[in-house]
């Protein structure tokens, strides 16, 4: 038996002497039916709202946590409304963004001006654009799923997110996501990060005052599709 | 029942404690002015905030019971899920390391850096990381460790540990801050302005970034373990554990055993537990789902995932009275309530776990025989159990150590003895009653017609903060008996 081997076991053998495993011989099939079919959570009245008020909640929650909401009504006016928010905010007009074919397929040669950039995010990218796999109610909060559609780094290098939501994804709480994950990975299996941002990254750790942008983006800017 | 193998640690901790010297520490502490400005600015808005959210969301007490349910469900059955954990992590491609000991894990660590020829390794905040040491023995092994996490980069350019779990440099106010940047960072021109926090912010981004990018490893710790996916969840505020673990060729997270939970559903109730009761937000900025390392079609992420379980002890709370403080899911909330914490900080506990979580944790990860001082540092005004989202009896379990401090023979010589004296009277009612009238005679002769003593030998523990009420010449028991003969008083 290999040493790691042997810390394996030392460690499973710490475990099982604790606990009284021969208290019920029906231990696994209580784990293994409770994994089958987890016990229905308490899910917060506030994620239960209608879907005509969960845009809303999502969007005072955003807001509330320093994110920017720009609110279109088609897909066709999103290169203009990323295009409008970088020039508002003197960014370049150069944004970073993964193979998504949702992204690629919008009309962006409505701004000319616009570069789009595809692939990974460098330490040289000033702005990352994602469409995101779902947005929570809840709490405010955007999820995104890596892969070469969505690369990791386009959410967390540039100092400028900026992230695509579409009526579709919004759900009402944690439990939507959950059920999107599993439609789209299959049950049990994730892409390798899940990302849940819930406005732009910030510290409190210096005298307790909230500053913006500690390592990742100093500025969120979320559009909101309603088409 | 409180096992006698939990008196003494197995091991000797291979993080130091100054938790024998607690007394010393909190005479410092209190006199510390630094400290004294930077705890007030801090911790009551933590609290504050904390209360805030609670009222936000009306399921929120409800959502405790859940989250203790969730708990001691998982932990009765810690085997069965770490077999899954471990089953799943290793099909999504991550490599498991079982750690027993702090040393192994140390030296798994070590090897999985060496193996990846690293230089430089940079870290997103772990306690558990604090628990076993890492930074300092990986440093003597040669390798260069970044702190990321703002907070652990400013302890971490001191020499200091954190001070609290999740706020690690609450100790520290903004003007130390500036001395270090100005101390360390000696590139930049001498002449910047670094009054506002928001310019040291951007300072120590920028000196981060430049880690970030030449990191060869990069180590995370976890707030979860999720059987159900083999993934290990990080929560963040600053975005820090992200650029640890998504840069570097190599990730490794460390992890203790009791972060397990079953499924995806249960980590949606601990985190609507989570931020609300350490921060007062909705949810923290970043909450991070990995799973393995990246997959072929991924442009970007580590090349190898590594995941190191640790026990260090924690096995041997199973089937104990202190099993319950497994549930902490490590929020902080108990030392932003507690009225000893906001008096002395964090570092005065001695050791890696400050405030009521930690005067039960660490004399259960070290031998209550070097930190016996802990569970007694409490004013038993109960705020900690009243605000902890897991639930955990920490008054109760601090007593338990008491006792079990005691029964081992510990604690001063002189509670020893007045004990003995009293349980002698105790148990002897005639004496008892004609000791104790002499003593109320005398007491209140002495109180000459005050209503209170303003200092009293023996007793100038109590006297030097407050008066001692004077007895009122009779005892209870005689008032008791005059009442039941109907003498009118």
């Amino acid at each position: 038996m290999s040493a790691s081997d042997k810390r394996r076991e030392r460690m499973y053998a710490a475990i099982r002497a604790g606990l009284d495993t021969n208290a019920s011989a029906d231990r696994r099939r209580t784990v293994e039916t409770r994994m089958h079919a987890p016990p229905a959570p308490l899910v917060p009245q506030r994620a239960q709202k209608p879907v005509a008020e969960q845009r809303a909640l999502l969007k005072s929650f955003l807001q509330g946590q320093s994110a920017t909401v720009i609110e279109v009504a088609t897909p066709a006016e999103i290169p203009k409304a990323v295009a409008g928010y970088l020039r508002a905010n003197n960014l370049p007009l150069r944004v970073r963004a993964g193979t998504d074919a949702y992204l690629r397929g919008l009309d962006w040669r409505s701004e000319p001006a616009l570069e789009r950039l595809e692939g990974p995010a460098a330490g040289t990218d000033e702005v990352g654009l994602s469409r995101v796999t779902a947005a929570i109610a809840e709490t405010g909060t955007l999820v995104l799923a890596s892969g070469a559609d969505n690369p990791v780094t386009v959410t967390f290098l540039p100092e400028t997110h900026i992230a695509v939501v579409e009526q579709g994804a919004i759900v009402g709480g944690f439990e939507g996501v959950w059920a999107r994950l599993r439609a789209r990975f299959g049950k049990a299996t994730m892409s390798r990060t899940v990302n849940f941002v819930s406005g732009p990254s910030r510290t409190a750790d210096i005298g307790g005052q909230l500053v913006m942008g500690a390592h990742g983006p100093r500025r969120l800017c979320v559009i909101l599709v309603a088409g | 029942m409180t096992s006698a193998r939990l008196m003494d640690a197995t091991v000797a901790p291979v993080v130091e404690a100054t938790s024998p010297a607690f007394k010393q520490n909190v005479r410092e502490a209190l006199a510390d002015r630094q400290l004294q400005e930077a705890l007030g600015a801090v911790a009551p808005g933590l609290a504050a905030r904390r209360g805030a959210a609670r009222d936000a969301l009306p399921e929120f007490e409800a959502l405790r019971d859940r989250g203790r349910e969730i708990k001691n469900h998982t932990l009765a059955h810690l085997d069965l899920y770490l077999e899954l954990f471990e089953a799943k992590a290793r099909a999504a491609g991550s490599h498991v390391h079982f750690a027993p000991t702090p040393q192994d894990a140390r030296d798994i660590i070590l090897n999985i850096c060496r193996k990846a020829d690293a230089k430089v390794v940079t870290k997103g905040k772990s306690m558990i990381s604090e628990e076993v040491g890492l930074n300092h023995f990986l440093e003597e092994a040669g390798l260069k460790v970044v702190e990321t996490d703002l907070g652990e980069y400013l302890i971490q350019i001191r020499g200091e540990t954190p001070s609290h779990i999740i706020a690690p440099a609450i100790h520290l106010t903004q003007a130390q801050v500036e001395q270090d940047f100005r101390r360390l960072h000696t590139s930049l021109p001498r002449n910047r302005v670094l009054t506002e926090p928001a310019q040291l912010v951007s300072e120590a981004r920028a000196v981060l970034r430049q880690r970030f990018l030449e990191a060869d490893v990069g180590i995370t710790g976890a707030n979860f373990m999720i059987a159900e996916t083999g993934s290990t969840v990080i929560v963040t505020n600053e975005g820090n554990g992200d650029l640890t673990q998504s840069l570097p060729r190599v990730h490794v997270v460390i992890a203790s055993i009791e972060k397990l939970v079953p499924t995806l559903e249960d980590v949606g109730t601990l985190l609507r537990l989570l931020a609300r009761s350490a921060t007062g937000q909705e949810i923290s900025t970043y909450t991070t789902f990995s799973t393995g390392p990246r997959r072929k079609e991924d442009p970007d992420g580590p090349q190898e995932c590594h995941i190191v379980v640790l026990d260090n002890g924690r096995s041997q709370l199973l089937g104990t009275d202190f099993q319950e403080v497994l549930r902490c899911i490590r929020c902080g909330a108990c030392m932003n309530h507690c009225p000893v914490y906001g008096a002395i900080g964090g570092h005065a506990y001695g050791w890696v776990y400050p405030g009521p979580i930690g005067s039960v944790l660490t004399p259960a990860l070290i031998g209550v025989k070097s930190s016996a001082h802990l569970p007694n540092a409490s004013t038993f005004c109960g705020r900690c159990e009243a605000v902890c989202p897991m639930k955990i009896p920490l008054p109760g379990l601090m007593r338990k150590w008491r006792e079990a401090e005691f029964e081992g023979g510990g604690g001063p010589a002189l509670f020893g003895l007045g004990l003995k004296l009293w349980a002698a009277l105790a148990r002897r009612p005639r004496l008892y009653h004609v000791a104790t009238r002499f003593a109320v005679l005398g007491l209140s002769g002495l109180a000459m017609g005050r209503g209170a003593f303003r200092r009293l030998p023996f007793a100038s523990g109590w006297t030097r903060h407050r008066d001692f009420p004077a007895p009122q010449r009779r005892t209870f028991q005689q008032l008791w008996a005059e009442h039941k003969a109907g003498v009118p008083r």
